[in-house]
């Protein structure tokens, strides 16, 4: 069953701005709530690497000298929050999600419309709050988990406004994911089959499944959390009997499954740019199905491997250590797929590719400290140490931003119809690749020697290793100049990309670029081989 | 085709001993001072050559892959239609199932030798009641070699400093003393907020909560003063909350011991 949305019935065109203002309106079009998405996520991505900025500035010399200490845990505060529930959540989700899922279904819009711009438009508010919290007696100072009793005794206005932004962005993620399951599954075109859907649908399911079963956990600890601070209640409050550990359960139930909900969509994504780039199938398509669905069951029962040091019984570490490294199965099986889609093709070798293939590199690092960080009398000496910091920002920044500009420079032209500057790209993923590695490949050596991660000072015996680190951030931070001056640039004066610059399968280059209100002119294609490369050209060789 | 495996065989081999060589020259970890670290050490080396083999072998087959199959100029029309192959995907499934499950049964192994396996609740001997249930920790020794050392220290966290009691000299010291060789058993609890208790040298780590006592053995095997790091955040001063925990012989353990120690009768 297909239900057909006919934009003029619930949407007056006449009452809805055009050109730019769109981007500021109500707009109910999935293309324009995508875009919405995108720049309002790189907006935070700025201010989330400024305050990263800072933190690597501090981490400079040794002495916490830079800004007062609480200032400090502030920034660090602001700096997880915004980096992973404004810019990383919100776009390889909302952003690409919105964008491209209802072209892959063969769709005109979103199932629910107006909950994707209701959805949409609680982020800005919530971002602003958030950060506006700060001019409030101080942001929040306990660190992204929240850990309590630190949560509880640290200044209330700043947590109290943390939650409550943390709650709205978690609302919009839940109304996000219950739009993207009933798009796929409701919403495809008659004779377009699950097993035809191009790979990023498959990601987003499993994504959204996470989204709607774990968020509401957080949400209903994160409301406890505050009934605690506010009316004094004693469930995480020890001194009222409550349970400390309880907390970081219930906490770690989503935010575990808030990785993957950050790095499956970047999954899906890289399965789109690589086959076009390659101009080969993607490999494996069924395995690759699977273990997505592998990683989405595996990621709800691993939570507590973030808790190895806290109070947990030794059988229930030995569970977790198994359950953990057993993620590595399906998420290898997607790197030797990718690996094998690239083997054999003709590869394009532009900013897209680039990005992909360091993706997989810098993943594959991550993954690889993953599984050791999976181990119990591994994670004992490294657990809260920089080299938990230097694993999560490899799986989080060397896999999904890079995957984010990765899919920019892919679907740039798609969006304006103008092609991005292929030289400066190139620019933006040598210094991005490089500053990324100078920062975060030390911090692994940090943390095995002694240092613990959200210190504002340390043993000066680490300064020179933290002074390359904090050259890398300079050199990420540089990095981003290439990037914004080709953006403007190629939107004023790019060259003109035609509809399908390369020559790609999948539904959304089968109409203009940009692509008209309705998503195409006529009938919605029907594409049952997204991938269908060298079926139609015969070989060259 | 023989020519082409043999290249792959030599590749593969030179993945495999450089990633060897690595493993066994380049030392990334601190000084081993307890008899943990070297069990920690040990699984470090393994997981580190395995992950070097698998990281090198990744990196080469995408820079090759990005080399070898790039579209030139006068190239047109795309790849070979390959959409899959399923006994490769069998292979790649299977085998890193293996090595997975090894690798989780090595470190099994591992977390026993350290003692992580034994069962905690039992009976702290010196500590307060019976019935105390003890969360966590680790625990390297059985409750008879607890009952029968008198190295039970009780350690208390608070922002931002801690602070260690000996009950057996009834005082209580800013600085952890210990005898080398001997095994300790401390008990820990938080007086405000979640502290964790770290020595790097010890390869050791154990969150200190408030309401919850948790319990960490070891066995110091080097003379010598570490660092004893807070590594849960714990407020502003958190990077500055350290301690020091003080290796010595038995003969200079007991002389400071006896110099601090209060007669029982100011109980």
């Amino acid at each position: 069953m297909t239900i057909s949305i006919d934009p003029q019935k619930t949407n007056n065109e006449s009452l809805q701005p055009k050109g730019w203002l769109r981007y500021f309106s109500f707009s109910l079009d999935h293309k324009v709530i995508g875009i919405q998405y995108l720049v309002c996520g790189f907006l935070f991505y700025l201010i989330g690497g400024t305050l990263a900025s800072a933190i690597r500035i501090e981490l400079a010399s040794p002495m916490s000298d830079f800004m007062p200490r609480d200032v400090y845990n502030q920034v660090l505060t602001l700096h997880g929050t915004i980096m992973i529930f404004l810019w990383i959540v919100p776009v390889v989700n909302g952003a690409f999600g919105n964008y491209l899922i209802p072209f892959y279904v063969g769709a005109r819009d979103m199932a629910f419309p107006r909950l994707n711009a209701v959805a949409f438009w609680l982020i800005p508010p919530s971002g602003l709050m958030l950060v506006a919290s700060y001019f409030v007696e101080g942001a929040a100072q306990a660190g992204w988990t929240a850990y309590p009793p630190l949560s509880i005794t640290t200044p209330q206005s700043g947590q109290i406004i943390w939650i409550l932004s943390v709650l709205l962005l978690g609302g919009s993620s839940i109304f996000g994911g219950i739009n993207f399951i009933a798009t796929i599954i409701k919403l495809r075109r008659p004779g377009l089959k699950l097993m035809q859907l191009p790979m990023y649908c498959w990601a987003m399911l499993g994504t959204s499944l996470l989204v709607v079963l774990s968020t509401p956990v957080l949400a209903g600890t994160l409301i406890l959390l505050s009934f605690d601070i506010i009316a004094k209640t004693g469930f995480f409050n020890p001194v009222l009997g409550g349970n400390v550990v309880v907390y970081q359960h219930l906490f770690w139930f989503y935010s575990h499954p808030a990785v993957y909900i950050m790095v499956l969509p970047a999954f899906g994504l890289v399965s789109e740019i690589l086959p076009v780039h390659a101009r080969k199938p993607l490999f494996g398509y069924t395995t690759m199905v699977f273990s997505i669905m592998g990683i989405v069951v595996l990621g709800l029962i691993v939570w507590a491997h973030h808790m190895f040091t806290s109070g947990t019984p030794p059988w229930m570490r030995l569970f977790f250590t198994i359950a953990t490294a057993f993620i590595a199965v399906p998420t290898g099986i997607k790197f030797f797929n990718w690996v094998a889609t690239l083997w054999g093709g003709k590869i394009s070798i532009n900013s897209a590719m680039l990005f992909s293939c360091g993706f997989i590199i810098n993943f594959v690092f991550g993954g690889i400290t993953g599984v050791a960080l999976a181990q119990v009398p591994f994670d004992i000496h490294v657990h809260d140490t920089y080299f938990v910091v230097a694993h999560f920002h490899y799986i989080v920044y060397g896999g999904t931003v890079f995957i984010i500009f990765s899919s920019i420079y892919h679907w740039f032209p798609k969006v304006t119809g103008k092609m991005l500057n292929e030289k400066l790209g190139i620019l933006h993923f040598i210094i991005t690749f490089i500053g990324f590695n100078l920062c975060f490949a030390p911090q692994h050596w940090l943390g095995l020697n002694g240092m613990p991660r959200r210190v504002a000072e340390y043993d000066p015996q680490f300064q020179f290793v933290n002074q390359i680190s904090s050259l890398g951030a300079l050199l990420m931070a540089i990095s981003t100049i290439p990037f914004l001056l080709n953006v403007f640039l190629s939107v004023r004066n790019g060259k003109n990309a035609g509809d399908n610059p390369w020559n790609a399968l999948t539904p959304e280059w089968l109409t203009s670029s940009p692509p008209p209100v309705e998503n195409w002119e006529g009938e919605a294609p029907l594409v049952e081989e997204p991938y269908g490369y060298g079926n139609e050209i015969s070989e060259q060789k | 085709m023989l020519n082409k495996n043999f290249y792959l065989i030599l590749i593969i081999s030179f993945v495999f001993a450089i990633s060897f060589w690595i493993g066994f020259n380049v030392n990334l970890l601190p000084a081993e001072a307890s008899i943990n670290a070297p069990i920690y050490d040990e699984l470090f080396k393994i997981l580190f050559i395995i992950g070097l083999i698998i990281f090198i072998g990744m990196t080469i087959a995408v820079i090759y892959s990005l080399f070898k199959f790039r579209k030139r100029n006068d190239q047109i029309g795309d790849g070979i239609a390959l959409e899959g192959n399923l006994s490769l995907e069998i292979v790649w499934t299977i085998i890193p199932s293996i090595i997975v499950l090894l690798i989780g049964l090595y470190s099994y192994n591992i977390y026993d030798r350290m003692g992580g396996m034994k069962e905690l609740n039992h009976n702290h001997e010196m500590m307060s009641s019976n019935t105390e249930k003890i969360w966590a920790g680790i625990s390297q020794t059985s409750d008879n070699e607890i009952a029968i050392n008198n190295l039970s220290i009780e350690a208390s966290a608070m922002q931002f400093a801690f602070l260690f009691n000996y009950p057996k000299g009834n005082f209580i010291s800013g600085e952890l003393h210990v005898p080398v060789d001997q095994k300790v058993s401390m008990k820990m609890e938080s007086k405000d907020v979640i502290h964790a208790f770290w020595v790097p040298e010890f390869r050791i780590k154990q969150d200190i909560i408030p309401g919850q006592p948790t319990i960490l053995n070891f066995t110091p095997t080097k003379v010598g003063k570490y660092p004893i790091i807070c590594a849960e955040l714990c407020g502003p001063y958190h990077g500055g909350m350290r301690a020091s925990i003080i290796v010595e012989e038995e003969s200079d353990y007991n002389e400071w011991f006896n110099k601090n120690k209060k007669p029982e009768v100011n109980l």
